[in-house]
């Protein structure tokens, strides 16, 4: 099970963290824009969780994902797709 | 037409972080060129650099950023907040277009990128970042500037190798006449990586001697090529009307004249394309060559660059007519840097009356009929300064500086 605190821990490594933002309260209904992320941050966010989680993130399926908790059932969906 | 006038000034330098450490360290005669660190050069022909030590870019920068930038937008950011800060000037209370950013480079951001190629080719494309994207194209910079503070005035990337520092500054000037009230310019460079040095090889022109004392020499009879260094400057060029309006804490004087010319085919005999960069340039500022204080050379560190250089300025100025000088010799050449930094530097030259000595060269060379300013600083009145670059490929730019009034 993919969770929050692996986002976030992925987040930090690959797309760095805002100072006036900590990724450590309860953010997961907080929308990317708010928490100082773009779309690239959430494309290099999806391309590391593909290496490191062998899930299948596909261009495209990251259109609708809005909040960190939106991208943890993404991934946990992919991954049972690919299961 | 509006006055272009030099209202900030950020500058990361081998020699200094921030425009007070790189001045003392300059009038002083210190240089910063040592063995590269940032990997291990010692199985490489060429070894030396000016490096930059004291950055810390996680102490300097939020973030979100560091993943995103090579070392030369992390310097231009860092200078950029440096000099927005030295021109009091804060970018959020000013409407989005009446603020533009020029800035050159010459390699990009080569390190990230030589980094990024290696996981392409090591682990696959999926390993590499997709910051890559921009991060090592040499427009960078400009974009990282714009967005961060929200400039949507002109927006340009220049990239006329070591020319490009003065031409940015020069479209700077431009776009300030044609009615935007300010312009964030300058250069800044950074190849500190096998990347960077290795393609810096095939023009022959590197200096391949290991002592940091005797590498970089331009106009000595034995000099020995070029040292590369990292950094450069930002300068906030603003409309002198719009400066005085808003209050500008200083004006650190006028941007009053400019011009860039390409050399003519090797062997064509016609003039070399600097002299008519110099000319056109003081022309440009309605200054005389009598007017001139002192000139920043380009410094080739080549008998054949240095050869043009000086009979360019014999020609203008008559024979040793006027001081010139090279403070790049501490900092080795910063490439699209250098030009900006320069400008800088003869700014601070003109604030305090000391033109700020050429290291490590003791004596200059029979050939050359110029009064190169030796050892230690000089100290006299200077209202006029000449700031001379070139380019690999034919590239020429001269910006002159002038007091304000």
């Amino acid at each position: 099970m993919f969770t929050i605190e692996d986002l976030t821990r992925v987040m930090r490594e690959c797309a760095g963290e805002d100072d006036g933002v900590s990724l450590d309260g309860d953010i997961a209904t907080v929308p990317f824009d708010d928490l100082g992320y773009d779309s690239l941050a959430l494309l290099e966010t999806a391309s590391r969780i593909e290496r490191e989680y062998g899930v299948p993130l596909p261009d495209g399926v990251l259109a609708d994902v809005r909040t960190p908790a939106d991208f943890v059932r993404l991934v946990n969906e992919q991954s049972a797709v690919a299961a | 037409m509006n006055t272009a006038v030099v209202t900030g000034i950020g500058v990361t330098a081998p020699t200094g972080l921030g425009t007070d450490a790189y001045w003392a360290a300059t009038t002083a005669g210190s240089t910063a060129i040592r063995p590269v660190d940032r990997f291990d050069a010692g199985s490489y022909p060429a070894r030396l650099a000016g490096v930059i030590t004291d950055f810390d870019e996680r102490a300097l920068l939020p973030g979100r950023l560091i993943p995103q930038t090579d070392r030369i937008t992390q310097f231009a950011l860092v200078a950029t907040q440096w000099a927005l800060t030295d021109a009091g000037l804060d970018p959020s209370a000013h409407s989005d277009f009446d603020l533009g950013v020029v800035t050159a480079a010459s390699a990009g951001g080569f390190e990230y990128g030589q980094r990024e190629l290696q996981k392409l080719y090591t682990e696959g494309p999926q390993a590499v970042s997709a910051y890559m994207s921009f991060s090592w194209f040499y427009a960078v910079n400009t974009g990282q500037l714009s967005i961060r503070h929200g400039l949507r005035g002109p927006a340009a990337a220049v990239v006329t190798d070591g020319a490009g520092g003065l031409d940015a500054l020069g479209h700077a000037r431009r776009q300030i006449r044609q009615g935007t009230p300010a312009v964030l310019s300058g250069g800044m460079e950074s190849a500190m990586c096998p990347m960077g040095l290795v393609s810096q090889l095939p023009g022959g022109e590197l200096s391949t001697v290991d002592d940091p004392a005797r590498a970089y020499r331009p106009f000595a009879d034995d000099a020995t090529g070029y040292v590369p260094g990292e950094g450069g400057a930002i300068l906030l060029v603003e409309d002198a009307a719009a400066a005085r309006r808003r209050g500008a804490p200083r004006i650190h004087g006028e941007i009053a004249g400019y011009a860039s010319t390409f050399d003519a085919r090797p062997g064509s005999g016609r003039e070399p394309g600097l002299a008519r960069a110099a000319a056109l340039a003081l022309d440009d500022a309605d200054v005389l060559p009598d007017d001139v204080d002192v000139v920043f050379a380009d410094a080739a560190g080549t008998l054949a660059g240095d050869q043009v250089e000086a009979q360019v300025l014999a020609k203008l100025f008559g024979p040793r007519g006027v001081p010139v000088t090279a403070p790049k010799t501490g900092t080795g050449r910063l490439n699209s840097g250098a030009g900006a930094l320069d400008v800088v530097t003869a700014l601070l030259a003109i604030r305090d009356g000391v033109i700020p000595p050429t290291v490590n060269v003791e004596r200059v060379g029979r050939r050359y009929e110029i009064d190169l300013v030796l050892g230690e600083a000089r100290r006299t009145p200077v209202r006029t300064a000449l700031v001379l670059a070139r380019g690999k490929g034919g590239f020429n730019a001269a910006v002159v500086v002038r007091a304000a009034t």
